[in-house]
């Protein structure tokens, strides 16, 4: 991992939703529930590093609809998208099929991706994507990490390029500022799980 | 009294010119989820028109008694009616109540609502329906999101209700009905401010259900509201169903092959708020 690897966080959202909604509800259902949770880890998040990469783990929640899933999902990339800094990336875990529809949905809404953990230690691209964007993605997954001077082997044309600009910009890969290696996200988080 | 009688009897109450109103439930035969929180809804906005709560005479039928005991009926009755007490006694939840009826006023009730309807969902949907045992997710989103609607955007109370029933005559199959009824704003009320100058002319309860309903649009700004009716559509659409949307003069619904109802009927009376009901019926076997 490159010295300027983003600080690795996991945070639970079941835990969150316990934590942060007072109630016994175990469903991550409606608008100010789904606003609550984002509070909450956005408020985790204000504590990292300059750079972090955080593993939003959706493992042990019942229900979400899509009303939550636009709230903690969509608005939560769109937020830290939206900062000039970019200091934020996402990884979603535990993202089965029950909640796949709604996360899908919300991100598909607004152009959206994200870094999705859709069976254990299974990873996608969710949302809207170019063709050669989820290429030079898949890619990148198979191996993990790439250094600077190899990336070719992952864009290999002037179009896979670009989309692996794309992809950076988007916070979907993990380009070091200081070595120029391209990481999958899935790569810095698996640590945590 | 069901979803095809609804739309004349609330107009007929909302037309009413007198000073006193009595609703005379006594020859009622059939009421299903739709006929009895629409009987709420007119009763409601009777006693808003009125100043006072209406009276109501309850079914003589036993039959007809004995369900609107199972569903709750009474106790809402005795909020929006002048009645008698709930003659029918205590009785045990039926196997083929999905949902008793529940007024849903905040989102504490949604999540009460979805918790509890769960594990009913499962059964139901696998054994009535022949839907895959994971079908009682999207069922459970569904439900949230459709009385989320209510909450966000009626600013009104409302209630909900839903219950399985053999459909033999009409479709030979199961089907499971959902209603869904508020007496608050309506979609033209919620859409007004932002949105009825596009339309200028033309904009009436017709062209605001079409545009909420269709399109997806939203009072908010926010680029990721509005989907829940769309996603609402989507997933019934998938499991073939019927899903039906009133809001003032106008209803809008998505009509699945077994249906003959017109997507769209206009020039009804201006009825507040927003009455949604869906109908999903069995898997055919193959």
């Amino acid at each position: 991992m490159t010295a300027d690897a983003p600080d690795p966080i996991a945070i639970d959202v079941g835990e969150v939703l316990q934590r942060s909604v007072t109630s016994l509800h175990s469903s991550l259902i409606t608008r100010p529930t789904g606003r609550a949770v984002r509070m909450a880890i956005e408020t985790q998040l204000r504590g990292a590093g300059t750079l972090s990469v955080s593993l939003i783990d959706f493992s042990e929640v019942g229900i979400i609809d899509y009303s939550c899933a636009d709230e903690v999902v969509a608005k939560l990339l769109k937020q830290y998208l939206a900062d000039e800094r970019q200091d934020a990336l996402f990884v979603f875990r535990g993202v089965r099929e029950p909640h796949l529809l709604q996360v899908e949905g919300v991100l598909q809404r607004q152009k959206l991706a994200a870094v999705v953990e859709t069976a254990p230690s299974q990873f996608t691209l969710v949302g809207t994507f170019s063709d050669q964007e989820r290429q030079v993605w898949d890619r990148l997954e198979a191996k993990r990490a790439i250094n600077a001077d190899a990336v070719d082997q992952i864009a290999p044309d002037r179009s896979g390029v670009m989309a692996l600009e794309s992809l950076v910009e988007r916070g979907l890969v993990f380009r070091s500022s200081k070595s120029g290696s391209v990481h999958a996200l899935s790569q810095l988080v698996a640590h945590l799980m | 009294m069901d979803q095809s009688s609804i739309d004349e009897f609330l107009d007929e109450v909302v037309q009413f010119k007198g000073e006193r109103v009595l609703f005379d439930a006594r020859h009622l035969r059939w009421v299903d989820p739709n006929g009895m929180v629409g009987l709420l809804l007119a009763g409601s906005v009777a006693g808003e028109t009125l100043g006072m709560r209406p009276r109501i005479e309850l079914p003589d039928n036993a039959d007809v008694q004995g369900y609107l005991g199972r569903m709750g009926f009474y106790s809402h009755a005795q909020k929006v009616f002048e009645c008698e007490e709930d003659t029918s006694g205590a009785v045990s939840r039926a196997s083929d109540v999905l949902l008793e009826i529940t007024a849903i006023n905040t989102n504490h009730d949604v999540h009460e609502i979805v918790d509890q309807v769960q594990g009913r969902a499962s059964a139901m949907l696998t054994s009535k329906l022949g839907y895959p045992s994971s079908s009682v997710i999207p069922f459970s989103v569904m439900l949230s999101e459709v009385c989320q609607n209510i909450i966000e955007h009626a600013d009104g109370p409302g209630w909900v209700a839903a219950q399985a029933y053999n459909w033999a005559k009409r479709l030979g199959r199961f089907v499971i009905v959902i209603s869904v009824m508020d007496r608050g704003r309506g979609f033209k009320g919620s859409l007004s401010d932002e949105h009825s100058a596009r339309y200028g002319d033309r904009w009436s309860d017709s062209t605001a259900l079409e545009a909420a309903f269709l399109q997806g649009l939203t009072r908010f700004a926010d680029p990721g509201r509005g989907q829940g009716l769309q996603q609402i559509r989507k997933q019934v659409r998938k499991w073939s169903g019927l899903i039906s949307a009133r809001s003032g003069t106008a209803r809008i619904s998505q009509v699945p092959e077994w249906d003959d109802s017109p997507p769209m009927v206009d020039g009804m009376a201006p009825l507040p708020g927003t009455q949604i009901s869906i109908t999903l019926p069995a898997v055919v076997g193959p």
